[in-house]
């Protein structure tokens, strides 16, 4: 009897990272991990790169002191050196300590020597919970898409996950990899087997609808979902975009949605103030000023560090989502 | 033992970085460079102890004041002149300017304009020495990381020096103390100015030597360099130097105690390096004159050079912000 692999496997979020992460390590020597804790028996706080030390030595996966910028200042060093280097930064707060290594070094590296020094290094940091408070809970990634050099990657599925890792392991130039919490533990889906890429710099469009674009990416892709769910239950057709990536940035998927829709909401756990939703929104009012039906909306978190009450409204729901929806429509 | 040819070397080198800084210097003055230039005065020796130690294969990470490392290392003057002038001819095509030279073909890696940020990244460059082993003659990799005084005092020194350690990475810190941090004198910015010994608290090999005399500074990094290619792990050397001139090329220095820099003016390395050889009769006074006719010439030519230059081109504009295929245009840039 043949025996058949299956096309597809349901697995989490964490089990997409970790499978991304062995088959990178597998496929090229050159693949290294570094970070605080990333070793085996603890396998990453997170146990994202749980048994690869075992399998392949800690001089592959290093665990370093607690020292950020040394982490990032090796990897940038690393990648210098002909290496392929994944760094992980525990919680994306945590970049902070980190910012002159990525900002002034990883990002500016190849431009500044005139093309010759490249830096393919991909940093992995997480973000999305509120046990900790507002130190350890910050989406910051408007920062660095306003750093021109490195790319930017949330993915909202595990298969992306799984793909986009990959991708961002392959990719020639700095990229920052951004894991939500919630995501890796609790987002189940169907994951290909074996070696799988999604491009960087490609939205995915996850509900196709004709009335209102919701344009948005990581954990608030499920909010998107169940509210595009609730109000097709009302009669609304909603499509929802998930970016997938913020740098590149696909705005030809989201133009030609809002040309349909001609109208949109941009929707993310980031703040609203200088968010990423900014920039979208002044995107698709330069592009379609004339054929808006409505000013585009923004729905973020508030001017305030991140609660840690949970009694305290923070993120966006789907609630904020509909209501968003039936303003644009007049209702 | 260093050799009459190796001896001549440091010469010309020292000679090559006293006229290159000072002629960049007065161009600046004059307005002719519209560039932050940062002089190298009084670190010649230390270069060009540099130039003579270390060997083809080891790789350098450097700071904004490099233009004496650039020259150790074995970039091409007319090259980096051209760099400093943002011109197409430049070493990074125009686009890094003096604070970010950078030479792969040399294996000079990168150079930082932020203090003290390149010594992690020359751990990076050590772990991937570390990791590539010996070559096939058998001999493995160094990498020197420069910085000044200043450095010290910053977290991503701290935090490479442990790491360097922790690891025992073939890296040679070495630190080029010229005894200023930018306009701040070390006892005024340090609570012990004793930077060896407090390298040495790291866990690693730490030397001080005499950085105005370019002889023994030689054999302390010829040392620390052998240590580091025979897996012997890092060493951190402080040179002990002067900055004989302002912090950047236009600036104010009065500040300076004139018998201060009175003193260090008399161990300027070049003339002091020129009457040691004449009365120790290493090297002749014709061989001496006639290194330093040459270096007059070879500065002028690079300095011509450079300024004939072409612009960079405005089409390269956007060129290397990330690999070539990756597209801009969600972020503005239209093709």
């Amino acid at each position: 009897m043949n025996e058949q692999t299956p096309l597809t496997e349901t697995m989490t979020m964490a089990a997409a990272l970790n499978s991304a992460l062995h088959l990178a390590m597998d496929a090229d020597s050159k693949v290294l991990l570094l970070g605080e804790d990333v070793a085996d028996p603890i396998g990453g706080v997170l146990k994202i790169s749980k048994g690869l030390s075992t399998k392949y030595g800690r001089d592959r996966v290093r665990p370093t002191p607690i020292a950020e910028s040394g982490i990032i200042g090796a990897a940038v060093g690393l990648a210098l050196g002909g290496y392929k280097p994944i760094a992980e930064i525990m919680f994306m707060d945590f970049t902070t300590v980190c910012l002159d290594q990525i900002v002034n070094h990883a990002a500016k590296l190849r431009y500044m020597s005139g093309g010759h020094t490249a830096v393919p290094l991909t940093i992995r940091t997480g973000v999305g919970t509120r046990r900790f408070g507002a130190q350890h809970a910050q989406n910051l990634e408007a920062w660095f898409m306003h750093t021109p050099g490195i790319k930017v990657v949330v993915p909202a599925t595990a298969a992306d996950a799984k793909g986009l890792l990959m991708s961002c392991i392959d990719d020639p130039d700095p990229c920052l990899f951004i894991e939500h919490f919630d995501l890796v533990f609790t987002q189940k889906d169907e994951v290909p087997v074996g070696e799988h890429r999604v491009p960087l710099g490609q939205a995915a469009i996850r509900r196709p609808g004709d009335q209102v674009t919701v344009i948005t990416y990581g954990t608030q892709v499920r909010t998107a979902m169940a509210a595009a769910q609730e109000l097709a239950e009302q009669g609304i057709s909603v499509e929802v975009i998930d970016l997938r990536t913020l740098v590149p940035l696909d705005m030809d998927t989201v133009l030609e949605s809002v040309e349909k829709t001609r109208r949109a909401v941009v929707l993310h756990d980031a703040h609203t103030f200088c968010g990423p939703g900014a920039e979208l929104a002044a995107q698709i009012t330069e592009n379609l000023w004339g054929e808006l039906l409505a000013p585009v909306l923004r729905l973020g978190a508030g001017y305030s560090p991140v609660p840690f009450a949970a009694g305290l409204d923070f993120h966006p729901t789907a609630d904020d989502v509909v209501a968003a929806v039936g303003q644009l429509l007049g209702r | 033992m260093l050799t009459t040819s190796e001896l001549q070397d440091m010469y010309r080198l020292m000679a090559l970085i006293t006229a290159t800084s000072n002629r960049a210097c007065a161009e600046v003055k004059a307005g002719s460079l519209q560039s932050a230039f940062y002089p190298v005065r009084g670190l010649e020796g230390v270069c060009a102890a540099l130039g003579v130690a270390k060997q083809p294969g080891d790789q350098l990470v450097s700071t904004y004041r490099s233009l004496g490392d650039a020259l150790a290392w074995g970039s091409d003057l007319r090259r980096v002149i051209a760099e400093i002038y943002g011109r197409a001819d430049g070493v990074c095509g125009g686009k890094g300017g003096p604070m970010h030279l950078h030479d792969t073909s040399v294996g000079y890696m990168t150079s930082t304009g932020i203090v003290g940020s390149g010594i992690p990244i020359a751990v990076g460059l050590g772990i991937a020495a570390q990791l590539d082993g010996p070559n096939s003659n058998g001999t493995g990799r160094a990498v020197v990381t420069t910085f000044g005084d200043g450095a010290t005092s910053i977290g991503a020194f701290h935090e490479g020096m442990n790491m360097a350690a922790l690891w025992k990475l073939p890296v040679l810190f070495l630190c080029q103390n010229n005894q200023w941090g930018e306009h701040t004198p070390i006892a005024e910015y340090a609570g012990s100015t004793d930077l060896a010994g407090r390298a040495a608290s790291y866990g690693m090999t730490a030397v001080k030597v005499d950085g105005f005399d370019p002889v023994a500074t030689a054999d302390v990094l010829r040392e620390a360099l052998e240590r580091a290619r025979s897996d012997g792990g890092p060493t951190f050397v402080e040179a002990m130097t002067y900055r004989l001139t302002g912090h950047s090329g236009s600036a104010d220095y009065s500040y300076m105690p004139a018998e201060e820099l009175a003193a260090a003016l008399e161990r300027d390395p070049v003339p002091s390096f020129r009457r040691a050889m004449l009365t120790s009769g290493q090297i002749s006074e014709a061989d001496l004159d006639s290194i330093e006719a040459s270096v007059a010439a070879t500065v002028d030519d690079a300095f011509t050079f450079a300024q004939a230059s072409p612009e960079v081109e405005g089409h390269l504009r956007y060129r290397d912000v990330f690999a070539e295929g990756a597209s801009l245009a969600g972020m503005g840039v239209r093709a």
